[in-house]
């Protein structure tokens, strides 16, 4: 058994060692009690919804979502709003379709079925209308950054003064918490730019919590499945482990030898 | 199997195994005498199969949902993700069970070291699992690249470049590996077969592997060759079965962790963007298993050079069964061997940490004395302490040391620690 104890320690040396590999470029971020961190980890419906409220309502104008569709809003696990609201959202978007029996293209109202409209055409569409920067797609940015939710939980509330000597060039931001400070993005969120349906007030940092989530949820829209599936998959193994602990003691009593 | 005068015992049995020994193969493999003196160390084996077996299943389930192509191989892993059923528990299972197949491989690996079992008459078995390790290796790699994320495709570009540093030939041996002038749509269509062969070929080593080892039979700590069977052995049923049952469930615990909770925390953030030619990443940083080769690669300031030594430095281990002059295999009775041993492990670690740091600086100094340093381990240390070593009297059978009245006092002091 001792060397089992070796050995997890080696396990755990390797999971620190690969933590490190990001060391080099770690900030102190942010920190916010995140619901879905842990073993038991959930979202929290109100927050996805105002996330995507905010989402829709700010970011939506620049950012695409390609990979998601307006039936995951209703779907276990998520928003969870009603099939009848996650209908109605789809139904609030022009979706280009076609060709028809005449062979000409035409816009309908979006179906659940549908994938989230994309603010743009195309990249080149999207990098004219910014100013030569390509407003990332969100589908899985919380993923795509090494700080992952901490990291746009920090940046949406980053913006300040560039400090004296720094200059910055047109449509070139100051952020704290950006790789090497300039970003292209102009400060997102302001205190009240939307209105919550539920009273909660939209302060910069709740708006920047709950939009956040949301993008977490976007990233990993089944992580809640995961951590379920997980802590049974782990309580399962661990009781089989100690059963065959006692099978293989018993098996083994029969040789003079240790296991 | 000579060994085995194995009869089935009904008639239908019998008839069948005449034409095809398949019943004596199964009994050789339950009776099969085992050291029982191996500790967890031997278990990596077991667990090693279990992985590669993990790691076809899973592969196969993805590759019926995955789309080769350079511009939707990105969308279609995120389809799976989100859309096919448990499509995400398939892929992190994969992703995740390519790093525990080589946390797998290198503790294998390193008891190898340990106790010498790659030393006569295992050297077959040795340089099998060699080329497995390289074939691994290969699968990983190009495994990386099919979600053509922006890691996947500066990986395979930096990867592929290495070619380019073989003298005349080399621009064009990267050419004809990337069906283009660049990392394009007919290079992610080939790794995809190569990626869907490899496994295979693994599995098919593996049974060499397994078949080699059954011919002598498996070394052990004390590293003495055991009559068998025999007081020193067990039968490998079911003995040695629910041992290394026991685990790789504890194996599978860890595993599961990862899947479930941290699955991301191997891989790159990186790679969750879309792969574009155009934008190169700040950092090209490789898997962690292949992090002490790409050190290796990096300290040698000259391309052709670098790549040399990269291979060299796996390929020397080939060599090893003839580099190692002592005629004592474990190094539990060779005191000098086991620190020089230890001192190789951190060596590694330490290159590994270094290949995920900048090439510059300190970084850079630490990696060209532990690449030096881990060279001189193989070239020098090894076949001069074969000679120089005085090594601790072997006892002459496993029970010995078990049972006591052994003449070796580390096993009788190793044995009073137990029984306190």
């Amino acid at each position: 058994m001792k060397k089992l104890f070796k050995l997890i320690l080696i396990l755990s040396f390797f999971s620190l060692n690969s933590s490190q590999t990001f060391a080099a470029e770690k900030v102190d971020y942010l920190k916010t009690d995140w619901s879905f961190k842990g073993l038991f980890g959930k979202f929290d419906r109100a927050t996805l919804q105002r996330g995507y409220q905010v989402y829709t309502e700010v970011c939506a104008s620049c950012h695409s979502m390609k990979y998601l569709s307006y039936r995951n809003l209703s779907e276990e696990g998520g928003p969870e709003f009603s099939e009848a609201a996650a209908k109605a959202i789809a139904a609030s978007f022009e979706v280009k379709d076609g060709p028809n029996a005449d062979g000409e293209m035409f816009t309908r109202p979006g179906k659940l079925s549908d994938k989230f409209v994309m603010p743009y055409d195309n990249v080149k569409a999207a990098q004219a209308a910014n100013g030569g920067a390509y407003p990332p797609d969100m589908s899985v940015l919380v993923k795509a950054r090494g700080g992952g939710v901490d990291y746009i939980y920090s940046l949406l509330q980053g913006y300040e003064d560039p400090p004296s000597g720094v200059t910055l060039d047109d449509g070139v931001y100051y952020n704290k918490y950006m790789y090497g400070n300039k970003i292209r993005m102009a400060a997102p969120l302001s205190d009240g730019i939307v209105e919550y349906g539920d009273g909660t007030n939209a302060s910069v940092e709740q708006m920047s919590k709950d939009v956040t989530t949301f993008l977490m949820w976007a990233a990993e829209p089944h992580l809640e499945a995961r951590h379920q599936m997980g802590f049974k998959a782990i309580v399962y193994l661990i009781i089989l482990t100690i059963l065959v602990y006692f099978s293989m003691k018993r098996i083994w009593s029969r040789v003079e030898s240790e296991v | 199997m000579s060994d085995h005068d194995y009869k089935p015992k009904s008639k239908v049995g019998q008839w069948f195994n005449d034409r095809l020994p398949l019943l004596t193969l199964a009994n050789h493999l339950t009776d099969y005498p085992t050291p029982k003196n191996l500790n967890y160390w031997w278990t990596f084996g077991g667990i090693l199969t279990f992985c590669l077996i993990t790691q076809i299943i899973t592969g196969l389930t993805l590759a019926m949902h995955y789309i080769a192509h350079a511009d939707m191989a990105f969308e279609s892993v995120e389809h799976i993700m989100r859309d096919v059923n448990y499509g995400w528990l398939i892929r992190y299972i994969h992703a995740n069970g390519a790093s525990m197949f080589f946390l797998a491989v290198y503790i294998h690996i390193f008891r190898s070291l340990f106790y010498g079992s790659y030393k006569s008459p295992r050297e077959i078995i040795w340089i099998l699992g060699i080329v497995i390790y390289l074939l691994m290796m290969a699968a990983a790699f190009m495994g990386y690249v099919l979600p053509w994320g922006q890691m996947s495709f500066w990986g395979a570009t930096v990867i592929t470049n290495l070619f380019s540093a073989i003298p005349l030939v080399g621009e064009g041996i990267v050419t004809w590996l990337w069906g283009g002038y660049s990392v394009d749509n007919p290079t992610l269509t080939r790794f995809f077969t190569l990626h869907y062969l490899i496994p295979f070929l693994i599995l098919g080593l593996v049974v060499l592997h397994i078949w080699a080892l059954h011919v002598p039979g498996n070394n052990n700590p004390v590293g003495i060759d055991i009559k068998k069977p025999s007081k020193d052995t067990v039968p490998f049923h079911p003995y040695i079965v629910i041992k290394d049952g026991f685990a790789l469930l504890m194996f599978m615990i860890v595993f599961a962790f990862f899947v479930f909770y941290t699955p991301n925390i191997l891989g790159h953030a990186d790679n969750y963007i879309e792969a574009n030619p155009m934008v190169t990443p700040a950092h090209i940083v490789p898997e962690w298993y292949l992090l002490p080769f790409y050190a290796i690669l990096r300290s040698v300031p000259d391309k052709l050079l670098g790549v040399v030594a990269m291979l060299s430095a796996i390929l020397i281990l080939a060599a090893l069964p003839w580099l190692d002059t002592s005629k004592i295999r474990s190094a539990v009775f060779r005191p000098l061997y086991k620190q020089f041993y230890w001192i190789l492990v951190a060596d590694v670690l330490i290159l590994g940490y270094v290949g995920a740091m900048p090439a510059e600086g300190l970084y850079l100094l630490i990696a060209r004395v532990a690449t030096a340093y881990y060279f001189l381990h193989f070239l020098v240390i090894l076949p001069v302490l074969g000679f120089k070593e005085r090594t601790l009297p072997v006892p002459l059978s496993i029970t010995e040391p078990i049972l006591g009245g052994s003449p070796n006092l580390a096993a009788a002091r190793h044995r009073e620690s137990k029984i306190k």
